[in-house]
């Protein structure tokens, strides 16, 4: 966990002090609501179907339990009493009123939570691993450079009216949690032939209407130096990007047109006047932002303590082995709270159920917990003896269904049922997947399958990187939903491959079937993965299995 | 449009000429076309000299001319537009621009922080109350993250010194 010291804490101040004077100003019409956008938006508030949305940043994905219950507390008190959580870790409440947003923006500052950069033609949140500081293997927490990175772009002066939006991921582990490649900016942090940390730098990834994957514009880039590379490559797109279409103004569409090595060349000119500058990260500001983050006193346990073999109800075996992960420290384990109940709105939680997952922070992970890209929530730190314990809990409170990275862990968007540029729903698609793969067995049989569901092309559901992906668009004034498969959000990222010609509403779940049952009757052997086989056989099978008959 | 400098309302000495029109005696503005047509007579005259450069032509092509330019006005086209930031910070940190640097267009009050961490000293505000909030809007951060050449101490300088005092 991050601390704010008094100096990030002015800050946060400040910034409510600024947002409660633009409130005050639109409410009054001294600001047209198209000048009130651009401010609203760099403070996270969107207009939408019903009322305002207010998208709250969890930087690097890491909560303390004080700031879930901040955030339980703002659900209830100026919301519906639940609230979403996203594929960019952070949290969204649906119905909140314009001029209670100062409010509730002071209440999450005095956690040091705020929505600073959450939306608007600016860096947004930078995310990283969910897994970050845990997992094994790493080589170095990324949240450290998450961090250095979030102080650098907040409110910078030169970059804060970019052609469009620019979001940064940073992994530093071999499997991306991440998905870097997909970001406008992907960092893998690494160490090269002499030990030294760095970045490989990957620009240009993005879904949206025209969909890339980033490519690697430098493949080392010393720790010391990344915020001037970064620098540069902002530089070079604030100046070069295109504003004449916002279709087009996004990063990946410079990259694109002039060639990643042309792109990486401008950078790097670009670099050499800047890198020896007051941009360099000095050892004493990593120290500094090192010592901020607070690590758990881990005690040394045994990796298989009498509690965990004694549990033998095969539900929690079940659980065990789907949602628990290994952990850096013996005797530790991270463990995902499933926000993908049967028959519910992925990423969703209630403010109760935020609460009981504070205490059990407190009681269990030593008051931390994590939100991955996939929706879902993680308690980083329990000791593995406590398993059987916290599994009775969460199963309690709705957060255990034991289908982490199965086919109905499913990544959508809020869809029609909320926002303002959906053509089509996404929720209630999820929904009635969840139902048809709920018989565990199945899904456990199927394996690792994610489904990714979009509204619209502009692809907040990541539909181009589902193993399945779904997106809705309309025709007619009818909801219909193109089917891609082979997409993958990983480090073997890959944009996935239509199928065919649209469907309609009645007919996605039943399509999904055909697909799943075409890669049960044609995989090679049981533990091919769905991803594996569509790589190996193409798309023609699934699409021949899914057309025959309709 | 109130014309703000060192944080007060001033009268505007500067005229802006068109591009066919004679250029009077006194200080001008002008067009960066008109500017590069001719630049050698047009410096030489008496009265100083401004251009309105555009925002998407590179700043390089001043520097020949930077020392003999009073003014160079920036253009936000709208306040959504944010490559004249970047230009003001080329002409302030890399080529070494000392004189007046002044925004025009689109100039709104919830941009003056970030213009003048990008150089920016005079400004052609669009609306008579942003101008006389200017004073106040501008000092509404006492902290800022990144070093830019208006060299205000960072976050993290403030830490250093926090811990430096500490240590002593």
């Amino acid at each position: 966990m991050y601390a704010y010291d008094e100096i990030d804490r002015a800050f946060l101040s400040e910034r409510v002090s600024e947002f409660r004077d633009q409130v005050a100003r639109r409410l009054s019409g001294e600001l047209t609501e198209d000048e009130f956008k651009s401010l609203r938006l760099m403070n996270g508030v969107y207009l939408q179907l019903h009322a305002y949305m207010f998208r709250v940043a969890i930087p690097y994905g890491t909560l303390s339990s004080a700031q879930l219950r901040r955030l339980a507390a703002v659900a209830r008190k100026y919301d519906r009493g639940y609230g979403h959580f996203t594929t960019r870790q952070n949290i969204q409440y649906n119905w909140i009123k314009l001029a209670e947003l100062p409010d509730a923006m002071e209440e999450l500052a005095e956690v040091g939570i705020h929505a600073i950069q959450t939306s608007g033609n600016c860096v947004r949140n930078i995310t990283a691993d969910q897994w970050s500081g845990v997992t094994p293997g790493e080589v170095d927490d990324p949240r450290i450079w998450a961090e250095v990175l979030r102080q650098y772009t907040t409110l910078h002066p030169e970059f804060s009216f970019l052609p469009r939006k620019f979001k940064i991921a940073i992994t530093a582990s071999d499997h991306d949690r991440a998905a870097i490649k997909i970001h406008d900016i992907g960092l893998k942090l690494k160490r090269n032939d002499e030990g030294r940390l760095g970045f490989e730098v990957l620009v240009g990834g993005g879904l949206g209407r025209t969909p890339f994957i980033g490519k690697t514009v430098n493949a080392f880039v010393p720790a010391r130096d990344i915020v001037s590379y970064v620098e540069a490559v902002l530089r070079v797109y604030n100046q070069c990007g295109r504003r004449d279409n916002i279709y087009k103004a996004r990063i990946k569409i410079l990259v694109h047109e002039l060639g990643a090595e042309a792109f990486a060349r401008d950078v790097e000119a670009e670099w050499a006047q800047i890198r020896d500058s007051a941009l360099v990260v000095d050892d004493d500001m990593v120290a500094d932002i090192r010592s901020r983050f607070s690590y758990p006193d881990y005690q040394e346990l045994p990796e298989t303590p009498g509690e965990l073999v004694r549990e033998t109800d095969p539900h929690f075996r079940t659980w065990l082995h789907n949602s628990v992960a290994p952990h850096k420290e013996p005797g530790y384990a991270i463990v995902t709270l499933s926000l993908k109940p049967v028959g519910g709105a992925p990423g969703d939680a209630t403010a109760e159920q935020m609460d009981a997952i504070a205490d059990l922070a407190d009681r269990y992970s030593f008051g931390e917990i994590r939100v991955g890209h996939e929706q879902n929530l993680a308690l980083p730190n329990v000791a593995k003896r406590d398993l059987p314990a916290l599994w009775r809990a969460l199963d309690r409170i709705g957060v255990a269904t034991p289908n982490v990275n199965l086919v109905s862990d499913i990544i959508a968007c809020p869809g029609l049922d909320y926002c303002s540029l959906a053509n089509a729903r996404s929720i209630p698609v999820a929904q009635e997947l969840t139902r048809r793969f709920a018989d565990h067995d199945l899904a456990a049989m199927i394996g690792r399958l994610h489904i990714n569901i979009s509204g619209c092309i502009n692809a907040c559901g990541h539909h181009h990187v589902g193993h399945i992906g779904i997106l809705g668009v309309e025709k007619n004034g009818e909801e219909f939903y193109q089917i891609t498969i082979g997409g993958r959000a990983d480090e073997g990222a890959v944009v996935g491959t239509l199928i065919g010609p649209a469907v309609r509403f009645t007919e996605v779940a039943d399509v999904i079937e055909d697909i799943v049952e075409a890669y049960l009757a044609l995989r090679a052997r049981p533990d091919e993965l769905f991803i594996d086989a569509v790589a190996r056989l193409g798309v023609q099978p699934f699409k021949e299995r899914v057309y025959a008959t309709r | 449009m109130p014309l703000v400098k060192a944080n007060v309302i001033v009268s505007d000495d500067f005229v802006q000429v068109a591009d066919d029109a004679p250029l009077p005696d006194g200080a001008i503005l002008i067009s960066a076309t008109r500017l590069l047509a001719d630049a050698e007579t047009i410096l030489r005259r008496n009265g100083n000299t401004g251009v309105v450069w555009p925002n998407n032509r590179s700043v390089a092509e001043l520097v020949p001319y930077l020392g003999r330019l009073a003014v160079i006005a920036l253009v936000f086209p709208t306040f959504r537009d944010g490559r004249a930031y970047t230009q003001a910070r080329l002409l302030r940190e890399r080529y070494g621009f000392e004189g007046e640097l002044r925004a025009t267009g689109q100039v709104l009050r919830d941009q003056f922080v970030f213009m003048l961490r990008s150089g920016f000293d005079a400004f052609d505000v669009k609306k008579d109350s942003d101008a006389e909030a200017f004073c106040q809007v501008a000092r509404r951060y006492s902290v800022v993250y990144q070093p830019t050449g208006d060299g205000r101490a960072t976050a993290h300088d403030s830490r250093r010194a926090l811990q430096d005092e500490d240590a002593r």
